[in-house]
């Protein structure tokens, strides 16, 4: 019981290493500080990466460790990028706004800048007016406040309405796709006040920094996820390796029996669910940024089960086997949806993997389901057990390159 | 000596089978009563009332010195009020260390906080071994419970009901499964365990009943048919005809 933290769970030490590692290698390759090896639009991809093993954390953690099979994280995960958004795009605005009217003759009003921030900002869905969900969009603390608070409110609420009348198993699934497609359909329509479907834009420009180059923006938000991956993976580590780690796979398996030790069960839900929900925030907040637009599409009902079926994949109940799942899974995706896929010919028919990588994507979640619930995680105790430990997951093949080979590893 | 669990006229029904019919039970805050009945008599029943499982049309349920209601009250509520309870299929958490069922059900606070900073400290490890032993698995504290044989498992059980320092202990058929060498180690946990707390016993092998040597309370279709020693109500009449005249 004495030892250190890190000493006890070797995994997450090794983890934080290949982490670091992986952090290195991609800047000395960079556009923007090294060799130039690796594009800008590469490091932006890889940065959004770890923002989504960050949220497939945080889904296996509600998940893979408390048995909630939540579809709804991804609203949370599309919360904390609008509300970081709000303010990249406000504070932009301001400033190219405040730039223009300097030469006017006579110097504007407060009243003049906010109004043409305004029109810039809803122009398109026809309207001038801030809505009242702007009022801390001009202030960065604010809005890192709400990043955490909006999302974190609302599944506190939801989850307390949902535990308390004691919804589970598909029900509950069931009920977080309706949160999400709700919330969709809400940010969709023009009066929302987030500018309907066009969303919002432009944020990978960082307000006052007009002049950094985005081979350096991309690298510094590549490491700040990559920093909010390593304490993610910490804290969730942390939560789980302890009593409460044991209690939440204890409601995993078997609720009742949970309750008649005396653990308030809905408590302990709604615990998980709610931190859960911030993690996936924070991870939403560092990714649109990289991505460059929010819209209301992102947060649609079919982003959360992706989200599930990554961590099914890479191995529910390991916190590893969860970034694998999300690394692997969303890097082939953008590999196969990007068109970079060679077509294959199978002579009478010609596989475009545009089309036919969701059906590849869909079977494999089958086949992985079926018969090997462990997912690609179950790999590492094949290996301990049978081969010789330091072998590892050296042939499990990636395909794109050193990222899953490093990720084997822990 | 007031009791420290008084049920009286509880029934409750499902679907308009009456499984409890206007039963009545009491025992003190330290003694040990098993309760017998043919199968489908109401015991398991009868405990998921007490700990708030199943929720009764009629009746009260009263607890301790100050006689408060256990009806209304949520199931974790009950087991912090010290009502602990084993099932009857062995139910431990099969994917964690025995070392870990025992810990997780060892008398602490139970909030989700109080669990999250929680670190055992030296004297938790030492009762948690001590408990181990006691239940004789003292030498299988790292492995998952999981792999434990049956009677291994429905010893876990005791022992995280012991762990959790409960006033009242309720067993659902806690020797099903075990070896005659398994009973008497049981027979001995719960004899010792009814010497500071109360213990209600369910099981039907009458040997085991005999052993533990209480007073006995026969259940029949929801209500008490007969209580007594174990001689007195063998003799009764009417459990003749119901219970051991089958068997
Ligand atoms: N949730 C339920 N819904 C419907 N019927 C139930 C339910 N729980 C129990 N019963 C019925 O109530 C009766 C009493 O069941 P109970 O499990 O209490 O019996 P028991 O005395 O524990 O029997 P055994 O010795 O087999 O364990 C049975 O006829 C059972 O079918
Ligand atoms: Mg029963």
């Amino acid at each position: 019981m004495t030892k250190s933290f890190l000493a006890r769970n070797p995994s997450v030490l090794a983890f934080l290493l290949c982490l670091a590692l992986f952090t290195l290698g991609v800047t000395v390759l960079s556009e923007g500080l090294g060799l130039n090896l690796v594009s800008t639009s590469f490091v932006k991809t890889l940065g959004k990466t770890l923002c989504l093993c960050l949220a497939a954390i945080a889904m296996d953690l509600v998940w893979g460790y408390c048995g909630i099979l939540s579809l709804g994280h991804f609203a949370f995960f599309g919360l904390g990028g609008y509300a970081i958004g709000m303010w990249l795009m406000y504070e932009r605005t301001r400033l190219i706004v405040v730039d223009s009217l300097a030469n006017a003759p006579l110097p504007p009003t407060e009243q003049e800048i906010a109004d043409a921030i305004g029109t810039q900002i809803f122009g398109v869905v026809g309207s001038a007016e801030f809505p009242p969900v702007w009022a801390f969009a001009h202030s960065l603390p604010l809005q890192l406040v709400m990043v955490v608070l909006v999302p974190g409110v609302l599944a506190l609420v939801f989850g307390w309405l949902a535990f308390r009348s004691r919804v589970t198993g598909v029900y509950l699934s069931i009920l977080t796709q309706a949160m999400t497609l709700a919330l969709s359909l809400y940010l969709f329509q023009n009066d929302s006040g987030l500018r309907g479907n066009n969303g919002l834009s432009g944020l990978q420009n960082l307000p006052g920094l007009a002049d950094t180059p985005q081979s350096l923006v991309s690298l510094w938000f590549f490491w700040a996820s990559a920093l909010a991956l390593a304490l993610g993976y910490l804290l969730a580590a942390w939560v789980v390796s302890g009593k409460l780690g044991s209690v939440i796979r204890g409601i995993r398996d078997d609720e009742a029996r949970v309750r008649f030790l005396g653990y308030p069960v809905e408590t302990f839900k709604l615990f998980v669910f709610t931190l859960t929900a911030i993690i996936a925030a924070i991870a939403g907040a560092l990714y649109y940024p990289q991505a460059g637009i929010i819209n209301p599409a992102e947060i649609a009902p079919i982003a959360s089960i992706y989200l599930a079926v990554w961590v099914a994949i890479g191995g529910r109940g390991r916190l590893y086997g969860a970034v694998i799942g999300a690394a692997f899974v969303s890097l082939l995706s953008t590999f196969f949806t990007g068109g970079q896929a060679p077509d294959l010919n199978l002579g009478v028919y010609t596989v475009k993997w545009v089309d036919w990588w969701l059906v590849l994507l869909g079977l494999s979640f089958v086949l992985v389901t079926l018969f090997a619930p462990k997912g690609i995680g179950g790999l590492f105790d094949l290996a301990a057990g049978i081969r010789s430990p330091n072998r590892r997951g050296a042939d499990l093949g990636p395909d794109q390159g050193s990222f899953r080979e490093k990720e084997a590893e822990t | 000596m007031t009791q420290l669990l008084e049920v009286s006229g509880v029934s409750v029904s499902f679907d308009g089978f009456k499984a409890i019919n206007n039963l009545s039970f009491s025992i003190g805050p330290a003694e040990l009563r098993a309760i017998i009945g043919p199968n489908g008599a109401g015991k398991t029943t009868f405990m998921d009332i007490v700990t708030g499982k199943t929720r009764p049309d009629e009746g009260s349920v009263l607890w301790g010195e100050e006689h408060v209601s256990l009806l209304g009250l949520s199931e974790n509520r009950i087991a912090q009020a010290g009502v602990g309870r084993k099932f009857q299929r062995p139910t431990v958490f099969e994917d964690q260390s025995v070392f870990d069922n025992l810990m997780m059900a060892l008398k602490k606070p139970r909030g989700p906080l109080a669990t999250l900073l929680f670190r055992p400290s030296e004297a938790d490890v030492a009762r948690v071994g001590e408990l181990a032993r006691e239940i004789g698995l003292a030498d299988a504290l790292t492995r998952k419970s999981g792999e434990l044989s049956h009677g291994q498992k429905q010893w876990l059980e005791i022992g995280m009901l012991l762990a959790q320092e409960p006033r009242l202990l309720l067993v659902d058929e806690p020797a099903a499964g075990m070896t005659l060498a398994e009973r008497e180690h049981t027979t001995d946990i719960l004899v010792e365990a009814a010497k500071t707390r109360a213990v209600v016993v369910v099981e039907h092998d009458m040997e085991f009943v005999r052993r533990l040597n209480c007073k006995v309370t026969v259940l029949h279709e929801g209500s008490v048919l007969a209580e007594g020693s174990l001689d007195h109500v063998t003799a009764n009449k009417d459990v003749i005809d119901v219970y051991l005249g089958r068997g």
